[in-house]
Formats: C-alpha cells, structure tokens, sequence
C-alpha cells in the first residue's frame, strides 16, 4: 500500500528526517515510537501532505502512485487520513457542516453522489456510536471550546466517518486519560480490516496495548532505526530509548 | 510557502468581477459638470415643484462652501466634480404598469443581474424598486403593499404624491449641512426610494431596493427616506452592483431612517459595487452617509451590511438613539481585496434613558488593501442608564494587506456602560491544512473559514439574502489565502 524510500524532509531549511524507509501492506497496523524531536510527526505531516515540510529526497509511493505529486485534498480523496495531534479550532463553522462537506468532497472526487441530509445524519449515528461521541459536540463548532480528550476523539470519529484506507495517528493518545484512551483505541480496532491499514505514532507503549501492533518501529534523528515485533515495544519501555541508540 | 501564497494572490487577482457587463441602452444625461443650472435641470426634469427644487439649490450653495473630508485612512487622487455627468436616465422610461413598454435591453440587464421583474413579482415576499444610472425603473409589489396603507415608491413619486411627508422627514436624520457628500446628495440627488409604513403595521414582505450604475462617468447619488411609524415594522434591503469601467465612478447617496414609538427598522446592506481591478484602476468611489433617528421611545433600528465592493468605501451606518429606552444596532462584514479601500464603522449616539446598543463589525483584509474600523459612542448627558457593546474582529489573509481599528468613546454621563472588545487574527495555515487533510479544497475552505467568521453579522440577514451574501463573501477572496 505505502512505500516509503530513502525520505528525506526539511522545515524551515533544518533536517528532520534523513533517509527513512517504511513499507505498509493492507491490513497491517505500524507503530512508530521514538525520543521527542527523533522526526515522528514529521513523517506523520509528510505523508497528509503539509506545505511547510519539504521533501528534498527520496520517494513514497501510495498504491503505486507518487503520493508527494499530490495536494493534500486529492491525498484525502484517495484515502489518507491524518488524526492531528493537535486538532485546530475554527469558529462559526459546526462540527456537523464541516463533516458533510468533508464527506462529500470526497465523494465527489471518487464519482459518487453526494449524501443527502438524512442518510448523512444516520451514517452520522452509526460513527458516533463508534467513539462514544456525545451528540452535541456535533451542533457545536469545530473544536472550540473542546476538551483534549473530545478534540481527539472527534478526530477518530471524523476517521470512522470518512473510512480512510491509510489512517495515520499523530500522538493520539497524549493528553487522552485512561477511559478516553480505551474508548478512542476501541474505535480504531472497529476500523480495522484487511483493506486497510494504520500507522499509529507514539510516545508511550501504553496506546499499544489496546491497540495491537504487527509491526513496532523505533524512530531516533530522522531515520527508522529498529524494528520488530510487539514485543518491542515493551522492550522499549523497559530499557529507554537510549537502549536502542546504543544496539542501532 | 510564500511561493504558494503569491500564486494563489495572483489567481485571485485575475478572476473577474461577474456583474461588470455594460448595457447598451439610449440615455438622456445632463451636460458633464455641476453648477447652479444642473440643479435646476435634474428638478425640472421631474417636474418638482418649487419648494424641492429650493432645497436643492440651498444644498448646493452649502456644498460650494465646503471641503472634503480628509480624516479617514483611505487615499485616492483628488476628485474632480466638474468631470462627472450628474444625471443620467434610459431613455424610454418604462411605465409602472407595464413591462411591455420597458426597453427590453434594460430588462435583460437586470435579468443577468438575476431580478427579473417578472420573477420577481412571483417571488413571495420580496417588493423591490430598482435605480438604474439616476432614475427609479420599476416598483413591484406597489398595489399589494398600498392595501396595507404602506407607501413604497421611487423618491420622484413620492415628492409628487406624497410631499408632506417628504417635506416633514427629508433632511431630518441627514441635514444638508452634515458633510460634504451629504451636501453634495442633497443637491442633485436624482432618485431613491422612498417608503413609509402607517402606524401598527407589519410589513408583510422585505422591501428591497437595487442599485445599478451603468452610464461612464456618472455619479450615482440616490437618496433613500423610510419611515416606520408608531409600532410599526419593516425590513429593507439594498443590493448595488455596477459595470467594470477603468475610470472610477463617484457613489454618494444619503439614507435617513425615522421610527417613532415602538416602531422597528431593521435595514440591511449587500454591497458589491465594482471594486477596480487588481492595480485598482477603475472601480466605484462609495461615500455614503446612513443615519438612522430613534425618534421616540422604545424604537428599533438595526443596520446589517455585507460590504464586498467598491475601491473605496467611506461608510458610517449610524444610529441617533433619541426616545427613551430606544435600541440601535450595526452588525457589518467589510471585505477588501487586492487595493481596495474600506474605511467604515457606525455612530451611536445615545441621547435618550436607557438606550441601549450593540456593534458587531467583522473586518475582512486580503490582497494588498486597507480595512477600517471607525466607530464612535457617544454618551449625552441625559442618556441615563445608556449601555453599549462594542465587538470589532478584524481577519487578515496574507501579510501585504491591513486592518486598522479607530473606536472612538465619549461619556457625559457616569452611570452608563461602553464595553469595547477587539481582536486581530491571521487565517491560520494550520486551518486551512486541517481543512484541505479532510478533503476540502483550499477555495472552499478559506470560504467556510470566512464564513464561521463571519456568521454572526450573516445570521442577521434575511433568509434569503444570507445565502446570497455567503457565496458573495467567497468570490470576493477566492483563493486569497495559500
């Protein structure tokens, strides 16, 4: 599904990630961990196409396609979907308006009929059921005044609602308190199917627990440094970051 | 980024203004220039009698003396008010009774304007009266509304047919001696509106007013008086558009607003003169001076305006809030694009008890123009208990244009209350990102950004116009943020 070759990405003229590699099939669930500052949500921002990030090297390919060709709508479109670690504010526009143009843009884009009022609040229904969201949050505007923990949870709601392929978790679980973690991981292990597949970026092992890995990859300056299995993540608990700079 | 955002700059600055088509119609126009003679011709061409034409010429003689004003934060050569024309009207003047006899040229210009005539006679709910160049064309909805005993009508026929009340009420708000445009309105004025709602009546449908400019080098100077009296209510609504010209055109009307006890106006604006073009060649001059008198106690009046066009814009919907325990209100969306000028705002000037009042203005900068806040409270001595609130945002897009802030507060009396908020913010990239992450493209998007902004002065339109006023609003910055 995603193929990601010797990347190399700048801000601000400074590099951040030096020649990653990442490869993700359909059905698989990645975790990528690493020491703040190693270039986690770089990748993260990378992949949903954000202009400040420029890619100097290296290739990532999406389904076959160029995937840095890309806007970062016609990305949405064609089924990434990034669940910010700090979801923005936007006064005057509710929660519900934003969703429905969301869902229908994309539709659009893929050829099919916009959702009338009706099945969109159904299918609106059904979702929020997924995450527990609580149905004002729907008819308030979007992210203001919410919570962390809402702000995030609307986040893995608008994912279940948009039905991405490729959902890549920017730090969901930071600022997330046990029972809003477990009700946000639920919703993704819902999500899961052989079709699609998660990159889920973390601080802590403790999201990995309710959100089981097939793959654990730690991330130190700008590059993929070790990877493994679940275990690892464990391992990665117990002896520190440090640990895998030294065996890397 | 920057990269990005120039481009994006540059494909706004080349879109189109949708209304700046011409109309190819026979019109009869004074001779260019203004003096004493002029005056005398724009009256006798509507056969006012002497008293109208007096005061005309009174203005006139005000207006010789005066000079323009030089305080707001706009700049634009020096206007010369010889080279204009100061009358202008089609040619046929269509008879109210029947569009047949309309020149059909003039009928299709407003059917691209979207108001036919006829639809509009079928559209439920909306009377409009239509100014095109100098001269009323067509009232509809006039017999519906005459059974209620409201008078809806072009100012030219209310001075024939109903010259007391003119009489009683012109120049009662707005005296002639207020500011050099207002003078210069006062003196050849060629047409408006004019509405008066009988006491105890709700008017049962928006009363509307369009305004089109179409003639080269023709001042626009309309002049629109509504009266709401006891306990009576109406809702108004202007519209104006104009053809893309390369020279600027001069805009300067006077709208005066009386309500009497208990009566209620609520008034509102949809601006889209033609603004110029990205080196802001061309496009309308738009002085305008709107007041409002809460004449007696318990009124109401509430200015709304969407403010998209014109290159300038010099425009202070204001409210003198005069019988006791009286309410006014100025709810307002300025945007400016590319190098327009906007330097606007509203006057409360509470005088009776209690008088209560609120402004919401809501400043839109994009491009390279200039956006303005000026506004004034002021407090009399007698306006015990008097209290305002004051909210002035201002949104930029981009880093080239401005936003400026100009409240003004005066109190003599110590027991009433002025609250003023203001605040200042960037379009976020991390919005627009958010946004674009989901799907939504980045015109859209800027557009549900500047709407929620917004949506506040939006929610005070009528249904109908909100939603025009809405896609206004996205035109008039397409893409103006990268």
């Amino acid at each position: 599904m995603l193929k990601i070759t010797n990347l190399h990405a700048n801000i601000d003229g400074k590099e951040i990630l030096k020649g990653l590699d990442l490869e993700v099939k359909s059905g698989e669930v990645h975790a990528i961990m690493g020491p703040n500052g190693s270039g986690k949500s770089t990748l993260a921002n990378v992949l949903a196409g954000r202009e400040e990030y420029e890619v100097t090297e290296g290739s990532v390919t999406y389904h076959g396609e160029d995937l840095l060709e890309l806007a970062p709508e016609e990305r949405a479109w064609k089924g990434i979907f990034l669940a910010f670690q700090y979801p923005v504010e936007i006064p005057g526009v509710s929660n519900l308006n934003f969703l429905r143009t969301a869902l229908n843009e994309t539709r659009k884009a893929n050829g099919l009929d916009e959702l009338g009022g009706k099945d969109f609040l159904a299918l609106v229904r059904e979702k929020a059921k997924l995450v527990e969201m609580d149905p004002d949050l729907m008819n308030r505007n979007l992210n203001v005044g919410f919570s962390g923990g809402e702000k995030k949870r609307n986040e893995i709601f608008q994912m279940a609602l948009l039905e991405p392929r490729l959902g890549i978790l920017d730090e969901t679980d930071s600022g997330l308190d046990i029972d809003a973690l477990r009700i946000v991981a639920s919703g993704v292990n819902k999500l899961r199917s052989t079709d699609k597949a998660f990159i889920v970026v973390t601080h802590y092992q403790r999201l990995l627990d309710h959100i089981v890995p097939d793959v654990v990859h730690v991330m130190a300056n700008g590059r993929i440094i070790k990877s493994g299995p679940k275990e690892l993540a464990l391992e990665l608990e117990e002896k520190g970051y440090d640990w895998v700079k030294e065996i890397a | 980024m920057a990269q990005d955002t120039d481009d994006i700059l540059r494909e706004v600055t080349s879109r189109e203004y949708a209304y700046g088509f011409t109309t190819n119609i026979e019109s009869e126009k004074a001779p260019k220039g203004l003096n004493e003679d002029i005056v005398r011709f724009i009256s006798a061409r509507k056969n006012e009698p002497e008293w109208m034409l007096e005061w005309r010429l009174e203005a006139f003689r005000l207006w010789q003396k005066m000079d323009e004003p030089q305080w707001a934060h706009v700049h634009h050569p020096k206007i010369d008010f010889q080279d204009h024309y100061y009358y202008s009207a089609p040619k046929k003047k269509p008879q109210l009774n029947s569009l047949d006899e309309a020149d059909p040229e003039l009928i299709k210009t407003f059917e691209k304007l979207g108001i036919s005539l006829e639809e509009q006679k079928r559209l439920v709910g909306v009377a409009v009266d239509v100014v095109f160049d100098s001269v009323s064309v067509k009232t509809t909805f006039r017999e519906t509304l005459k059974e209620k005993g409201i008078i809806f009508c072009s100012f030219s026929d209310a001075v024939q047919e109903h010259p007391n009340l003119v009489k009683k009420y012109l120049g009662s708000v707005v005296p002639r001696t207020d500011n050099f445009y207002a003078a210069l309105n006062s003196a050849v004025f060629s047409d408006g509106s004019f509405c008066y709602i009988p006491p105890g009546v709700r008017c049962p449908m928006e009363l509307s007013t369009y305004f089109r400019i179409n003639e080269a080098m023709t001042g626009q100077f309309e002049r629109t008086l509504l009266i709401a009296d006891e306990g009576a209510y109406v809702s108004y609504l202007e519209g104006c558009t104009a053809p893309i010209r390369d020279e600027h055109q001069l805009h300067a009307a006077v709208v005066e607003l009386v309500a009497l006890k208990d009566a209620e106006i609520k008034y509102s604006t949809v601006q889209n003169w033609y603004p110029g073009d990205k080196e802001g060649k061309g496009g309308i001059y738009n002085f305008v001076t709107k007041r409002g008198l809460c004449l007696r106690e318990r009124s109401k009046i509430s200015w709304t305006q969407v403010e998209t066009g014109s290159a300038i814009t010099w425009k202070y919907p204001s409210c003198v809030l005069k019988g006791d325990h009286s309410i006014g209100e100025f709810y307002s969306v300025a945007v400016t694009n590319n190098r327009q000028q906007a330097d606007t705002g509203t006057k409360m000037v509470h005088i009776g008890k209690g008088t209560k009042s609120t402004i919401v203005s809501k400043g839109i900068s994009a491009g390279l123009s200039n956006n303005s806040y000026r506004g004034l409270v002021k407090i009399g001595r007698g306006a015990k208990g008097a209290r305002n609130f004051s909210q002035c945002d201002s949104l930029l897009l981009g880093d080239r244009c401005g936003a400026h802030t100009f409240p003004y507060i005066e109190s003599e009396n110590p027991s009433a209350m002025v609250e003023h908020e203001a605040t200042t913010s960037k379009i976020g990239e991390d919005q627009i990102f958010y946004l674009n992450s989901r799907g939504i493209e980045t015109e859209k998007a800027v557009s549900m950004i500047v709407n929620g902004y917004a949506k506040e002065v939006l929610n005070q339109l009528p249904m109908e116009f909100a939603v025009e006023a809405q896609k206004l609003l996205a035109v008039s910055l397409e893409g103006s943020v990268g």
